[in-house]
Parts: structure tokens; C-alpha cells; sequence
């Protein structure tokens, strides 16, 4: 372990403070001023407010809205968060094996990672269009009678499919170099002791994958909860109607569309303290299990 | 970077009310800071060449009129800039109504609002609730030596955008009113008129298209046209109150039987193949109308410049909105839709001076006229509307004249309009429970009391948000 020495005491600090700035200004004081204005009720001009106390956070309780989109977010991030894994991995795996071209694959799948969310959203809705979309137009034929933006889990599949779509190149990047950083020796040896290809796989690769995969699972799941923002957008054309949406894009219905900013920080903070949460169970319990080199 | 994208797409894709798709051409993305700078430079450098160096005035106008409605928007501002000296004005596009609000209040509370804001009808109470943000129109055009006389202004627009006491607070610069268009040719190879009544519609009209292989009817906007309408054009109230222009203690009259009465028919019809409905979005309801699929199509009044200049396969025409027979044999006049030019206080009295001459100039029968010819807005002045008969107009287009005779119709109690606050949210329970019942999640019954609950909430929370 190699130890930095300085030679004055505020030089340390001198190279903390813009860091330190940032995060104060960026999120401290936001996030402070959204947990006071979500005790109160405010008018949007600024001129008058009232303190409710939890009132806020309560009519989100009973609100039969704000369910539908909580359950809705569930289903949502484990749906895309384990398609777009899973898609990814086992292109990851089959790719693995071929190396001639390797290199035009990855970066042809970068690509798409590339793209924004709303242009990706956008695209959606262009092949999703109720008339003559392409895919609207083949689901059809299939007989499905798919109507984007009228059928809820017509919509839902559309916002789900495009967000997989999204995240698949990225994900399958990282296992793909996670794959190739598999000392070759396990895998000869691995070969020796388990003549089945899906058994070395699942005793051998995948948990030698794992910290690739950790990181991915969380980079996904904060993913599917927020930077599909903008495919949902694209997708419900700005007027919310009886389509999904989640959680992330209700704050901002209800805050800057419907200029309740009251019960807007209320939401922000129900999500602040949901991803505390989910970060402390995420580290403590399934980083244990896991084991870098 | 993101924000950049997102507006790029926004400003791309969003369809509106009151107007076809909004097609990004060519928006200024650096923002109004920049244009404000340029605008700042030119008038510099007008100022250094002009041999008596005026100093002229500069105000912002923030709107939330895309397309082919901008490009008039900035006509008419252009004109202004000529029409005179002393005055600079200059518009700045902001979105969809609803960002057009939000800008606007962000603004106001940095102090940095500009001198006129654009605020849709769902916004009223929102922005006439704040007292102090706004200078009333009537005292803003009275102080500054203007001719105000609210009787100038056609029954119909006159109050919506006014206080409990009648004074007009902001001016309704862009004001349409649902009305029905259809496709002449269908009606003609159905056999059928336009009907009159719904129970024309359900017995005549509909059975007949649908045999004519056409979808007999859809519409753009469920709460505007088949509710807040709906109670106008039957003279039913649609709140306590007076409509909630008496205080904010309001409550809501979504839960009707009349209301739900037509909304159990509305259903009916879309399972019988009488009535289509593509979603909560406005263009996605327009589109199959023009492209001949839809006979009957309920949009604005301010659709009818954009329909016009459209090659569409078809002859169109349009009438006024259907009433139920059954619920009243006397049908009122509708509410006005649109949005109102709010002048934003807490700015020089030079300036105000400069948006009290603007607000004249564009109130002139000249300017109106050109408006109307070009959108379909009504004009909102009955010397405007005179000079547009004068011209012969309506004899060339009588579509055009619909919106604004459909406003002039008999008045009720009801009709002036509705003031209710956080209404933008209101508007999206409505969507939100429309579209459910139209999908068959959830009955009419518990749909529109879910709309009663939820809407006299919000409506409580408002009230909460203006006792200081």
C-alpha cells in the first residue's frame, strides 16, 4: 500500500472543496429544500404557502394512481433490468466464441448506445405508429390488435421493448470483456473436470463473471428507474392519459406539469429514501457474495 | 445535453391542441438569452446609424404557439416592430402550453419574467390566483391612456380570463371553441346531414356512415370537448361557486348523470364501431380524419387554417357541436379554448407602456383579421369579426365563421367559463379515467366518481396553496 504525503494540511482540503462544492450545490441543497417543500403546499408563483405536515405524503398513500405507477415501476425495472441482462449475456457468450470480426461487432453495437433515450423513444413511437407502423403493422398481422398510447399493455410492452432495445449494446459490452478476462487456464481446466458446456458455464464462467454482473444489475436497475425517462416521454407524447408511467416521470407530471410542487417533493423524497435503500441492501447483502480479484 | 435532446424531440413530436403537429423548424435552441443579446446588438447598431438616436423600449413576449401558428406569431410582432418607433418586441416560442407556463412561473420566481406570458385555459386559475403577477389587462390598457371597453370584445371570450368581478385580467389573444367538422363526401355517400343531436347521431348519422364503410366519429380532447363543453353547451355547472369564479372552496360537478348518461353512450358507440379513440394525444385523433377513415371529427375551431391549407382527399365543411336532446331543447354557447396574453408585473413603466401599445395594436381589427385568416382563432373583437363579413370572408370559407357563431349563441349561467385551480391535473384525472373506461378497466360510474374524488383533492390543495 503506497501512502500520499503532504506537505501542508490544506492542500488536501484546497483539492476537496470543488468536489465537495459540487455535491453541496448539486444535491445537498436540493435534495434540503425538497424535503422542506414537500411539508408544504405551495403557490406556484411563490406568493403564498401553507404547512401540512405529512399531508402530502399521505394523500400519495391513498392515491390509486400513485399505486398503479409504483407497481408499474416494479414490474417495469425487473422486467427490463432482466431481459436486457440476460439478452446481453448470452449474446455475450455466443459472441465470445467468435473472435474474427470481433472488433466490427462491438463497436456497430455501440452504436445504439449511442442513441438518447427520447431519440430511442421517438423511434419507438415512429414504429409503433398507430396507422402505419412497422411493428404495429406485424404484431396486426400476428392478430394482435396493437394500439400504442390506447392499450395500457400495448403501451407497456412498446416502453419496455425500446428500453431493452437501448440497454442490451452496453451490457453486452461488458460481458463480453468480462468474458475474454477469463484466464484461459480455468477454462482449460474447467474443460478437463465438466465435459458439458452449460455446466462449465454455470459452475465455472458465471460466477467468474460476477462482478461484472453486480455492477451491471445496479447500473440496470438505476437505468430502468430513471434514464428511461425520456423514452416514456417520447413514448406518452406528453399527455399522460391512462398510460404507464413510472414513478421519475410522475414527479415530473404532477411538479412541473401540473405545478403541485408540494406533492411532487413529496414523491422525490419517497424516491430518495428508496434508493438509499436499495443501495445499503444492494452493498451489504449480495456484494458479500461476491469476490474480486 | 440531454435537455437539448429532449427539446429537440419535444418540439419535434408534440401535437397540440388547437393546431396540427408542431414541426421543429429551425427553433432557436441557443435560447432567448442569446436572442435577447442579438436583439440588444441590432438595437445598438439601429441606434448608432439612426442619426437621432432614440433609445427604444424592449419587451419579451414568451408563447406557446409551434409551426405554422409561430410563423404568424412572429409576423404579427414583425408588423408591430414597423408599425412604429419606439417600441422592440420580441417573441420567443417556449414549448407546449403547459412548458409555456412552467417557464414562465420559473422565470417569475428568478425575476426574470418576461413582460407577456401566454397561459393556456387550463392554467387560468392558476396565474390569475397569483395576485401580483400579473397586471390586469383592463388597468394595464387604462393606465396607459388606451380605449378599454370590455363590450368590444364578442360575448363569448369576454369572461373567461376575467375575475369575479368581471375585469378582464388577461387578454384572449388566441381563443377557438370546439366545433364539428366532417367529411362531405362521407356524408354525402352515407346519405346523411351533419346531424344536430346526439340522438340524430346514435340513430341516423353513425348507422349509416358505418354502413358507408366510414368510423363515424372521433374526437381530440375528452375534457374540453366532452366535458367542460359538454356543460356549456347544455348550460350545466361544472363546479360550485359559480363555476369557481367565487373563491377557491370549490368543488367539482363531474359526477353527473347527464355527464355520465352521455359518457354510457360515448361507450356504446366505440363498441359498437360508431366511435373511434387513439389516445389521450390530439394529433393522434386528428390523423384519421384526414386521412378519410374518421367521417366526423370534433376538434378546435383554430384547426381549421391548418386543415385548410392541407391537400386532403376530401371536401370538408364544419357545424356546431351536437347537443343531447334529451338534456336540453335551449343548447348554449361553448367555452372559449386557447390561451390569454397574461403582461407580468414587477417591470418598468416604460415597458408596461410598451405591452399596453402592443396589446392595441394587436387587438386592432386589422391585426385580428389577419389572425383569424390565417389560424382559425376567432377574432376576438366585433369589429374585427364585422370587417371579416365585410371582406366577404366567410362566403369564400363558411367553416371559418363556425367557431365564433357557436361563441355567440345564447348565453346561460354556465357559460362564461370555469375557473379551477391545479385544473392542468384535473385534466389529466379526466384523460386518465377516460381512457380507462373506453378500455373497459373501469365502468363509467366509478370513472367519473374517481374524477369527482381526485379533481375536488387537487381542488383542495389548491385553496391550501393560496391561503398565505
Amino acid at each position: 500500500m503506497k501512502r500520499a504525503a503532504f506537505t501542508h494540511r490544506w492542500i488536501p482540503i484546497l483539492l476537496l472543496v470543488p468536489q465537495i462544492a459540487i455535491i453541496g450545490i448539486f444535491f445537498y441543497w436540493p435534495a434540503i429544500h425538497a424535503l422542506r417543500s414537500s411539508f408544504y403546499l405551495q403557490d406556484p408563483f411563490g406568493f403564498g404557502e401553507t404547512f401540512v405536515g405529512m399531508s402530502n405524503y399521505l394523500s400519495l398513500f391513498k392515491s390509486a394512481a400513485y399505486g398503479r405507477a409504483a407497481i408499474f415501476t416494479v414490474g417495469f425495472t425487473l422486467i427490463v433490468t432482466f431481459l436486457s441482462l440476460g439478452i446481453a449475456l448470452l449474446l455475450a457468450v455466443k459472441a465470445d466464441k467468435v473472435l474474427r470480426g470481433a472488433k466490427t461487432y462491438r463497436t456497430l453495437l455501440m452504436w445504439v448506445y449511442a442513441v438518447a433515450p427520447p431519440v430511442a423513444g421517438v423511434m419507438g413511437v415512429i414504429m409503433f405508429n398507430q396507422s402505419w407502423g412497422p411493428l404495429s403493422d406485424f404484431f396486426k398481422s400476428l392478430g394482435w390488435d396493437f394500439v400504442l398510447g390506447v392499450h395500457y399493455y400495448d403501451t407497456a410492452f412498446a416502453m419496455v421493448l425500446i428500453a431493452v432495445w437501448k440497454q442490451i449494446p452496453v451490457n453486452f459490452i461488458f460481458f463480453l470483456s468480462g468474458l475474454q478476462s477469463i484466464p484461459k487456464s480455468v477454462r482449460e481446466a474447467a474443460m478437463i473436470d465438466n465435459p458439458s458446456a452449460a455446466g462449465r458455464f454455470w459452475d465455472v464462467t458465471f460466477p467468474l463473471l460476477a462482478p461484472t454482473g453486480f455492477f451491471l444489475l445496479i447500473t440496470n436497475i438505476t437505468y430502468s428507474l430513471f434514464d428511461t425517462f425520456g423514452i416514456i416521454d417520447t413514448v406518452v407524447k406528453g399527455e399522460p392519459g391512462n398510460n404507464p408511467m413510472t414513478l421519475v416521470y410522475k414527479v415530473y407530471v404532477d411538479g412541473f406539469r401540473g405545478n403541485d410542487l408540494g406533492g411532487s417533493s413529496a414523491q422525490s423524497v419517497i424516491l430518495m429514501v428508496l434508493v438509499l435503500a436499495m443501495t445499503v441492501v444492494q452493498f451489504r447483502l449480495v456484494e458479500r457474495r461476491i469476490h474480486y480479484t | 445535453m440531454r435537455s437539448i435532446y429532449i427539446s429537440i424531440v419535444r418540439r419535434f413530436f408534440r401535437c397540440r391542441r388547437n393546431h396540427f403537429c408542431v414541426l421543429f423548424v429551425g427553433e432557436d435552441l441557443t435560447g432567448e438569452a442569446s436572442m435577447k443579446r442579438l436583439s440588444i446588438l441590432s438595437a445598438a447598431a439601429i441606434s448608432l446609424m439612426a442619426s437621432s438616436a432614440t433609445a427604444q423600449t424592449e419587451i419579451t413576449w414568451w408563447h406557446a404557439m409551434g409551426g405554422a401558428l409561430g410563423d404568424t406569431v412572429n409576423q404579427i410582432a414583425t408588423d408591430f416592430n414597423a408599425s412604429q418607433t419606439e417600441y422592440q418586441i420580441t417573441p420567443v416560442f417556449k414549448g407546449t402550453y403547459e412548458e409555456a407556463l412552467t417557464a414562465g412561473i420559473a422565470a417569475f420566481r428568478a425575476g426574470e419574467q418576461p413582460n407577456i406570458l401566454q397561459v393556456f385555459d387550463a392554467g387560468a386559475a392558476t396565474v390569475i390566483g397569483a395576485k401580483g403577477a400579473t397586471i390586469p389587462v383592463q388597468d394595464l390598457l387604462t393606465e396607459n391612456g388606451a380605449d378599454f371597453d370590455i363590450n368590444d370584445y364578442i360575448s363569448g371570450v369576454r369572461y373567461f380570463f376575467a375575475d369575479s368581478d368581471e375585469k378582464m385580467i388577461g387578454m384572449p389573444f388566441n381563443s377557438s371553441s370546439p366545433i364539428m367538422y366532417y367529411n362531405v363526401n362521407a356524408m354525402e355517400a352515407a346519405g346523411v346531414e351533419a346531424p344536430k343531436t346526439w340522438e340524430e347521431f346514435e340513430t341516423v348519422t353513425a348507422p349509416a356512415l358505418a354502413e358507408a364503410g366510414y368510423i363515424p366519429l372521433a374526437q381530440s380532447h375528452s375534457p374540453w370537448i366532452f366535458v367542460e363543453n359538454f356543460m356549456s353547451r347544455h348550460n350545466l355547472p361544472f363546479a360550485t361557486n359559480d363555476n369557481g369564479y367565487k373563491g377557491t372552496d370549490t368543488k367539482i360537478l363531474a359526477n353527473t348523470p347527464e355527464l355520465k348518461m352521455h359518457w354510457s353512450h360515448v361507450k356504446d358507440w366505440l363498441d359498437a364501431g360508431y366511435y373511434a379513440y387513439y389516445g389521450a394525444a390530439w394529433g393522434d385523433n386528428q390523423t384519421p380524419f384526414e386521412e378519410g377513415k374518421v367521417a366526423i371529427w370534433l376538434g378546435s375551431s383554430g384547426s381549421f387554417g391548418g386543415l385548410a391549407q392541407m391537400d386532403l382527399p376530401f371536401e370538408f365543411s364544419a357545424t356546431y357541436l351536437p347537443y343531447w336532446e334529451a338534456v336540453t331543447t335551449e343548447p348554449t354557447q361553448t367555452f372559449i379554448g386557447g390561451a390569454a396574453l397574461f403582461a407580468m408585473s414587477g417591470k418598468s413603466a416604460e415597458e408596461n407602456k410598451a405591452t399596453a401599445a402592443f396589446f392595441e395594436f394587436l387587438t386592432s381589427p386589422e391585426v385580428q383579421y389577419m389572425w383569424h385568416k390565417e389560424t382559425g382563432y376567432v377574432p376576438i373583437t366585433t369589429a374585427a369579426y364585422e370587417m371579416a363579413k365585410a371582406d366577404g370572408y366567410y362566403d369564400r370559407a363558411p367553416a371559418a365563421e363556425v367557431g365564433i357563431q357557436q361563441l355567440s349563441l345564447p348565453a346561460g349561467e354556465n357559460t362564461k367559463g370555469y375557473r379551477m385551480g391545479f385544473y392542468v391535473q384535473i385534466r389529466d384525472v379526466m384523460n386518465r379515467e377516460i381512457g380507462r373506461i373506453l378500455g373497459g378497466e373501469t365502468s363509467v360510474d366509478d370513472g367519473f366518481a374517481a374524477i369527482e374524488t381526485e379533481g375536488n383533492d387537487l381542488l383542495a390543495k389548491f385553496a391550501q396553496t393560496q391561503s398565505q
